[in-house]
């Protein structure tokens, strides 16, 4: 409980927490649109495309301010951005091989600027390579209202842009046919997109702000087919993993934030997959196992008819291993017929023997014409 | 041989082994499971290290190259769940797998030194000081060696199944009915890239490694449509930005690896630009000529509307012409004066008039419609 009280009187942790939380709330919201357009990897590519802009600006400023060293990254960011979407449209290479060409090229560019500013003399340049992996614990009060303020900007842009950006988000197509100027609206989506990632980079890293733009999002759209709750579900879920995330790193030692963050937000991933919604991998499996039982007790059940449709009385007790189903083996067997015992469609007559009831008889009868019927059809 | 030249032929062989398997990559729209690959196999470095306690132990790179396979096999299940798509799957799964080895680390700071920025960033410059010995003798450096060995098993590979690897890079359903089954050509192929990516990774650093990957390959797609061109074309253009980066790092006392990647963006920016078929201007200009055809054939069409011997027909006259086209007064100046060169029409005191050939086209123009 110790969390929670530091929570409220703790400057580091309080500062900290709310500011994983408010990234983990911007990069959720705006991680929706990214996961919808089939643009996951774009926030992994803007964050590696940010490390030149961070170099260049302390190059260029020689201060450190987070106000300074964002926009440099926002600026590098976006600039990768539109040149992906520039080769993905005027090229035969895919988006991804743009993604994986840009940012690959961008960051390769950052080191060689970070590198040559550490071999400048007098250069205090220390504190910029916590952009590669993150550091949370650095951060201070007014680094949080900044991420609170453009946050804020980012989440009012969302509101604005809303039925626009929902639009190209499901049917571009359809929005160049209304006459929309879609290429701006993207370039507005993307911009705030790059926003919400810059805004992380500090805490979480390069390498792991990616995450933080997928998971809430891939998350919620396991419990939603609607955009308005998958958007607030991925924003309340990238909060949550914010606030764990820090607080499983102030309660362990030697834990680092970022990280932290990441195996959260991805623990909400798997849960959410196994049991969101409908479609979650245990329904599904739990659903696919009653239907294939139902199928095997027909099976069964027929099997027994069958024999008695040779014989002169149908209610004649048989010999269970005269009743053979491929595939079908003894436990399962057993187990099924004592569920066509229970539903009083078989009786069990001494030790090996089985017989029909009356019931049986008549549920086979009508499965039997069930599936001549379905055969006849064409 | 001085160490300078020994990390350009280490840069040089390595942007050879990554280019072959990078081409299919690219090709396949996979190129983005190389980042992925190049991130999550720390956990498994770190995991074989915690084994054997020698970071030069072989089995760090079997650990790393089954993490790499791993990773794939991730990505598909959770893409065949049909609950996610596949970039939110590569999305996930690598930052997860990436946190643990970063949280591993941090956990028995105290005992390892694996230096995550030197993971990460690579550092080609100490690349020659570990040395390989055999028998007592120094044979060269460690890192040439092994990228050496895998450059010739990526090449042995690639000969061999050529036509599989094509036919299932291309068309899947096809592999499948010739008997080539492509679900254990992708595994094997998968497991080829991870031991690449592995080996450079350790040489020369995992974004270099996804660079040499992927930037190469695009740029030589820019000039050929044949297979074999662009794997050819493709290891030149990554060797070509090694030497160029190291030189570019040698100038500005910067990252080797930062520069070769550089390097290898800006020959892509070049090919991307002046490519003779797919380039941009190439592009640009080709779509100019189509639209300066097709403004002179409207032209002439146009002047067919109105070919009577009458003088005072203004939808001919060369100074109101643009007005009944509504079409820009200098773009009809020039669609004119083009016209004119090509002897299509001719000026009669201010009145264009069509020539012969132009009749002629014209009238071809009106059937073709």
């Amino acid at each position: 409980m110790d969390f929670f009280h530091d929570l409220i009187f703790d400057y580091t942790v309080r500062t900290v927490s709310l500011g994983t939380i408010l990234i983990g709330a911007t990069s959720g919201v705006l991680g929706s649109f990214a996961v919808l357009r089939r643009q996951s990897l774009l926030g992994d590519a803007v964050s590696h495309c940010a490390l030149p802009g961070v170099a260049l600006a302390f190059l260029l400023t020689g201060r450190k301010d987070l106000m300074v060293l964002l926009t440099g990254a926002g600026l590098t960011g976006w600039l990768g951005a539109q040149l992906v979407t520039q080769i993905d449209k005027r090229t035969r290479i895919a988006y991804d091989g743009a993604l994986g060409l840009v940012l690959a090229v961008f960051f390769g560019f950052g080191l060689v600027v970070l590198t040559f500013i550490q071999k400048m003399p007098n250069a205090s340049q220390a504190g910029l390579d916590k952009f590669l992996f993150g550091q949370a614990a650095t951060m201070l009060e007014r680094d949080v209202i900044t991420i609170a303020v453009l946050g804020a900007v980012a989440m009012i842009l969302t509101g604005l842009f809303w039925k626009e950006w929902k639009l190209i988000s499901f049917d571009p197509e359809y929005a160049q046919g209304l006459g929309w100027r879609v290429s701006m609206l993207d370039a507005s989506l993307m911009s705030c997109l790059v926003l919400a990632v810059v805004l992380g980079l500090q805490s979480v890293g390069v390498v792991l702000m990616s995450a933080m733009i997928v998971a809430p999002a891939a998350a919620a759209r396991q419990w939603t087919d609607r955009l308005a709750p998958m958007v607030a579900i991925a924003a309340a879920i990238g909060a949550i993993s914010g606030l764990s995330g820090a607080w499983v790193s102030a309660e362990t030692a030697r834990m680092p934030t970022g990280p932290a963050i990441v195996l959260v937000a991805a623990a909400a991933v798997v849960l959410s997959l196994a049991f969101g919604s409908s479609r979650g991998l245990v329904w599904t499996w739990i659903r696919i196992r009653q239907r294939r039982s139902g199928v095997r007790v027909e099976q069964l059940l027929l099997a027994f008819f069958n024999l008695a449709n040779q014989h002169e009385d149908p209610f004649e007790p048989r010999e269970l291993a005269l009743v053979k189903i491929v595939d079908m083996g003894r436990v399962e067997r057993d187990d099924l017929l004592g569920l066509l015992e229970a539903r009083g469609w078989l009786v069990r007559v001494g030790a090996s023997h089985w017989a029909l009831t009356e019931t049986g008889i008549e549920i086979a009868r009508s499965l039997e014409e069930r599936r001549a019927r379905i055969a006849r059809e064409p | 041989m001085t160490p300078q030249l020994e990390i350009q032929l280490i840069a040089v062989v390595t942007a050879a082994a990554c280019a072959i398997p990078g081409t299919f990559l690219v090709l396949r729209r996979m190129a983005m499971l190389t980042d992925a690959i190049s991130h999550s196999i720390l956990p498994g470095i770190v995991i074989a290290f915690f084994i054997t306690h020698d970071l030069a132990s072989p089995l760090l790179v079997v650990a790393a190259a089954v993490m790499g396979v791993i990773t794939v096999w991730l990505v598909e299940s959770i893409f065949q769940t049909g609950n996610l798509r596949q970039d939110a799957a590569i999305g996930l799964v690598f930052p997860a797998l990436f946190s643990i080895g970063v949280i591993l680390i941090a956990q028995h700071a105290g005992h390892v030194h694996l230096d995550l920025d030197a993971v990460l960033m690579g550092e080609l410059a100490f690349a020659p000081f570990d040395r390989m010995i055999i028998a007592g003798t120094d044979v060269g450096p460690k890192s040439l060696w092994v990228m050496t060995a895998i450059l010739l098993l990526n090449i042995a590979v690639i000969t061999a199944f050529y036509k599989e690897l094509t036919i299932a890079a291309f068309d899947q359903g096809l592999a499948s009915l010739l008997g080539i089954r492509p679900t254990l050509i992708h595994y094997s192929f998968m497991a080829l890239v991870s031991i690449t990516v592995v080996g450079a990774f350790d040489a020369v650093g995992s974004i270099l490694v996804i660079a040499l990957f992927i930037a190469p390959p695009a740029t030589a797609w820019l000039f050929t449509d044949r297979l074999a061109v662009m794997i050819g074309a493709g290891t030149g253009i990554g060797a070509a930005a090694a030497i160029l980066g190291y030189q570019m790092a040698h100038a500005l006392d910067a990252s080797i690896s930062g520069s070769m990647a550089t390097v290898a963006g800006i020959l892509f920016a070049v090919g991307f630009l002046i490519a003779p078929e797919y380039g941009v201007v190439a592009k640009w200009h080709r779509r100019r000529e189509q639209m300066l055809r097709a403004r002179i054939r409207m032209l002439v069409v146009h002047l067919l509307h109105h070919e009577t011997k009458d003088l005072r027909d203004e939808e001919r006259w060369v100074s109101t012409l643009h007005q009944h086209l509504t079409w820009d007064a200098d773009v009809t100046r020039r669609t004119v004066y083009e016209a004119r060169a090509a002897g299509l029409v001719q000026i009669d005191d201010g009145d264009l008039r069509l020539t012969d050939t132009g009749l002629e086209k014209a009238r071809l123009a009106m059937t073709e419609f």
